[in-house]
């Protein structure tokens, strides 16, 4: 098994979601100011449920909402509280351990401008930065790293290629690198099929695994959904202890490269699997499973960052919310606002950032969805100035256009 | 209840080895049973010729110095190229730990010159001599008891301190004692570096101690209560919450002799009594004078004889080998010969095969991605001179050497790794293209499923297309996947 080292195949990206695309410069102005700073964005594709990750647990609505799935502070799976009124997924308890440091930050009731319920709609304007879906080419991380003066390159030897695809967000005319893990290609169908059979008839517990992979493999082909990037296209996710490696895996061999000297500053990542309308499973089943792995990741990004951690920030952002009601299944369906993740040494954290528009039928939107009170472009804008010097005319006609009644959210960073 | 002696010679081989290579079946037809009793009494079972690899001590050092040459000479560099990365000392890097590059190139070319081991080649170095154990053993047995203890009383190499010396943790601490007493391997497992970084004993101050009272910083409880949940009594036992504060005070002094500090002795074990909790405590109703560092030997002492810990690492054994959830009888069973031989696991290991459940019991547990990955190289007589991409396969499939999520190690139901599966099938598609392109399926069939296959299995195997297919059918079939 050789390890592939290229410009990674369309098919590729769509199951290594775990590749790496990184700016190929480093960032003249904040080095200028004798900082060093590295942002890292990781997209969560599938529509992360905010109020499970963080819960209101100070709202009076929120329990009467969510029932027994309610993430409260008692109970056999108690919340790690954050201030008066939320608390976070016992599954985090890195996050939670950095947020009582000063070193994270949360936004919740936070959406982009996009208000229908579409994952790829949804993630085309998180990434793009637009105001709408539609034929977008560029995301907002690479335009305002293209508005930046350079100090140099970042290419550590051997290790990065030029990506000619990459996640929306990283696309653009500022170079960009990518490091992919050694992939495996698939096992062809006409093996899979006979290995279906086998099991058929002599162990149906594993002819179920196949027989899923096989399903969302079909419907990926019939569906048209190649290059969209979106759930349906991946292979069925991985067992609890596969996505926690790897999340971590990626996540932390990320911040490697991010922590070298000649590394990069500016990178982005991909993880999926958060679309849980069936047995979403918040307290002791998916969802808290998948946050365990992102809190791992988290972790592993603080590790393997070392000495740079106290100059890095990670931002977590997701295309929406889900709905504020559980649904028939068990689990919950598309929404609006939601929340984002900051973690890193560069904030100044500990506090979680919004106007909780409240829980009553009344304050939802469309009488189903958390409100949203915060344009998380707002967020992405405070810390692109602060912490990469990205210039504000730039920002507001650039990285993010139509976007100038927009304040950037000051206060982030130390 | 007998088998048939070839189907039980494939069983032994599969549920309680590393799995057959060619000849194995043959080689034990005759007494399956005496074959694993006999691995057992080899002088050198469960161990691995530590030739060139380091102590954990000299390991944390030389990791140290590497780490330490890295950052002045990229201060150097800094100093005398201000002009972005791609400077002299840009060169002189090594490649990115783990990464994605030449594999012709090994990651010592550009080390040679610097003082010092990079972690990561320690790491590779253990990982190589680890697979090297597992695809030379006759069948396995003591090797799977090594890496069962490991798991039990696992550490990360996630955790920068832990890394250099995970590897060699796993030598000293656990495989020195995988066929001697359980008190031991508790004893040199908790005074063991690795696990005093790993679980943060290593910074933990009794807060009434010297260094207490002048800092102000005090106790940390994760390793008395991950030795009384994980390593010894079991969760939700006889202990309480007072007993883990008592029991992580009397451990307080129980540290690691600073590299930075002590180029010599740097990464060691010592005991720091400016650091320890001073008077007597009570833990389980016992009350242990302050006798420094002995004070906690004989807690630990109490612990690995007490009734709950028997029952406890029986379970566990009885889980790991034969099912998900094992006969009544047959975790009693090992659980009194915990108590009846004070902890011996030889014994215990006998009479884990000495038990007609333990043979009795269909295959059903799947084997964990280490178990299968090595099974397919033995089965197949393929042997990598470059273990990465191995390593790759086992993070792949959930299971990266010596890096459990946490401080309960791997899981070993089959829920946990059942959704793997078809991961599985890329790897296993992957190995039969590249790695295995010589191996002739029939041959491999008839020498390592044979005895266990079904019919479907066999004609599955016999009518694919082509060879590289059929062994990944081979390799994925549910007599290879479960034991």
């Amino acid at each position: 098994m050789t390890i592939n080292l290229h410009a990674p195949t369309r098919r590729e990206l769509l199951l290594a979601s775990g590749a790496l695309f990184a700016w190929a410069y480093l960032p003249k102005r904040a080095l200028a100011e004798g900082r060093d700073p590295r942002l890292l964005v990781i997209v969560l594709r599938g529509a992360l449920d905010g109020l499970a990750a963080v819960a209101p647990v100070g709202d009076p609505e929120w329990v009467k909402l969510r029932g027994d799935k309610a993430l409260t502070l008692e109970g056999k799976t108690p919340g790690l509280p954050l201030d008066a009124m939320f608390a976070l997924s016992p599954a985090m308890p890195n996050l939670h351990r950095l947020y009582q440091a000063g070193a994270a930050t949360i936004a919740h009731a936070a959406a982009t401008p996009y208000r229908e319920r579409s994952h790829f709609d949804g993630q085309d304007v998180l990434e793009s930065g637009l105001t709408r879906p539609g034929a977008v080419t560029t995301g907002w991380l690479n335009r305002a790293l293209a508005t930046l003066e350079t100090a140099g390159s970042a290419r550590p030897r051997n290790a990065f290629a030029v990506g000619p695809i990459a996640p929306l967000v990283v696309r653009g005319p500022a170079p960009v690198l990518s490091w992919t893990p050694a992939r495996l290609p698939p096992a062809s169908n006409d093996t899979m099929t006979r290995l279906l059979e086998l099991y058929r008839h002599t162990d149906p517990a594993l002819a179920r695994v196949l027989e899923e992979r096989l399903g969302l493999a079909a419907i990926a082909s019939a569906g048209g959904m190649e290059g969209q990037g979106g759930q349906n296209g991946q292979p069925r996710p991985a067992g609890a202890a596969q996505v926690r490696a790897f999340f971590s895996e990626s996540a932390g061999t990320a911040a490697k490269f991010m922590a070298r000297p000649d590394g990069p500053r500016v990178g982005a990542l991909a993880f999926d699997g958060w679309d849980t309308h069936a047995n979403e499973g918040a307290l002791d089943g998916r969802l808290a499973a998948l946050l365990g792995a992102l809190d791992g990741a988290i972790a592993a990004i603080e590790n393997n960052m070392g000495a740079a951690w106290r100059e890095c920030v990670v931002a977590v952002i997701t295309e929406f919310g889900r709905t504020a009601r559980i649904n028939g299944t068990e689990g919950t369906d598309h929404g609006t606002a939601t929340v984002a993740f900051l973690a890193g040494g560069a904030l100044k954290g500990g506090r979680v950032v919004t106007d909780w528009p409240g829980l009553k039928e009344t304050d939802l939107h469309e009488k189903r969805d958390l409100k949203p009170t915060t344009d998380l472009r707002a967020v992405l804008k405070g810390l692109l100035h602060d912490h990469l010097r990205v210039d504000d005319g730039a920002l507001a006609a650039k990285v993010f256009p139509e976007s100038s009644a927009v304040k950037p959210m000051a206060g982030l960073l130390a | 209840m007998a088998l048939d002696p070839k189907p039980q010679a494939a069983l032994a081989l599969h549920r309680f080895g590393l799995g057959p290579r060619t000849g194995s079946v043959g080689a034990i037809v005759s007494d399956p049973r005496g074959a694993l009793i006999a691995e057992l009494d080899r002088p050198d079972a469960g161990r691995i010729a530590n030739g060139e690899l380091m102590s954990s001590g000299a390991a944390a050092r030389a990791a140290f110095a590497f780490q330490e040459a890295r950052r002045n000479e990229r201060r150097a560099a800094a100093a005398t190229a201000p002009k972005g990365a791609q400077s002299k000392a840009g060169n002189a890097l090594a490649p990115p730990e783990g990464a994605a590059r030449n594999p012709a190139s090994p990651p010592a070319a550009n080390t040679t010159a610097r003082a010092g081991v990079a972690p990561q080649q320690i790491y590779l170095d253990e990982a190589k001599a680890r697979f090297a154990a597992a695809l030379a053993v006759e069948i396995g047995f003591a090797e799977r008891l090594a890496w069962f203890w490991s798991n039990h009383f696992c550490v990360s190499a996630d955790k920068a301190g832990v890394r250099p010396m995970a590897g060699a943790f796993e030598r000293e601490a656990i495989r020195p004692h995988v066929l001697g007493r359980f008190a031991d391997m508790v004893q040199a497992v908790e005074t063991h570096p690795a696990m005093l970084i790993y679980l943060d004993n290593a910074r933990s101050i009794g807060p009434n101690s010297q260094a207490g009272r002048n800092r102000g910083r005090g106790l940390n409880e994760n390793l008395a209560r991950e030795i009384l949940e994980l390593h010894t009594l079991g969760v939700r036992t006889v202990y309480t919450q007072d007993d883990v504060t008592s029991f992580a005070k009397i451990i307080t002094g129980w540290t690691v002799i600073p590299v930075r500090q002590d180029p010599v002795r740097g990464g060691e074990f010592m005991f720091n009594p400016r650091m320890h909790e001073p008077g007597t405590q009570t833990v389980i109703g016992e009350s242990y004078a302050d006798a420094g560092f002995d004070q906690g030997r004989r807690v630990l002492a109490k612990l690995a004889g007490h009734e709950a810990t028997a029952k406890h690492v029986a379970y566990k054994l009885a889980r790991h080998f034969v099912a998900d959830d094992p006969a009544l009888t047959l975790v009693e069973r090992l659980t009194q010969r915990f108590l009846d031989s004070e902890g011996d696991l030889k014994e215990m290991a006998k009479a884990l095969i000495a038990a007609p459940e333990a043979w009795a019991e269909p295959p059903g547990k799947l084997k964990r991605p280490t178990e299968w990955i090595v099974g397919a190289l033995r089965a197949t007589g393929v042997s990598p001179a470059d273990v990465r991409p191995l390593m790759q396969a086992q993070n792949l499939l959930g299971e990266p050497l010596w890096r459990p999520p946490a401080p309960n190690g791997f899981a070993d139901d089959n829920a946990t790794w059942l959704d793997g599966l078809s991961q599985r099938l890329d790897v296993a598609n992957q190995f039969a293209l590249r790695l295995a392109a010589g191996a002739d399926p029939t041959t491999v069939f008839e020498e390592t499923l044979a005895p266990i296959a079904s019919a479907e299995t066999k004609r599955t195997i016999a009518r694919a297309e082509s060879r590289p297919q059929a062994l990944t059918l081979l390799l994925m079939a549910p007599e290879f996947q479960r034991r």
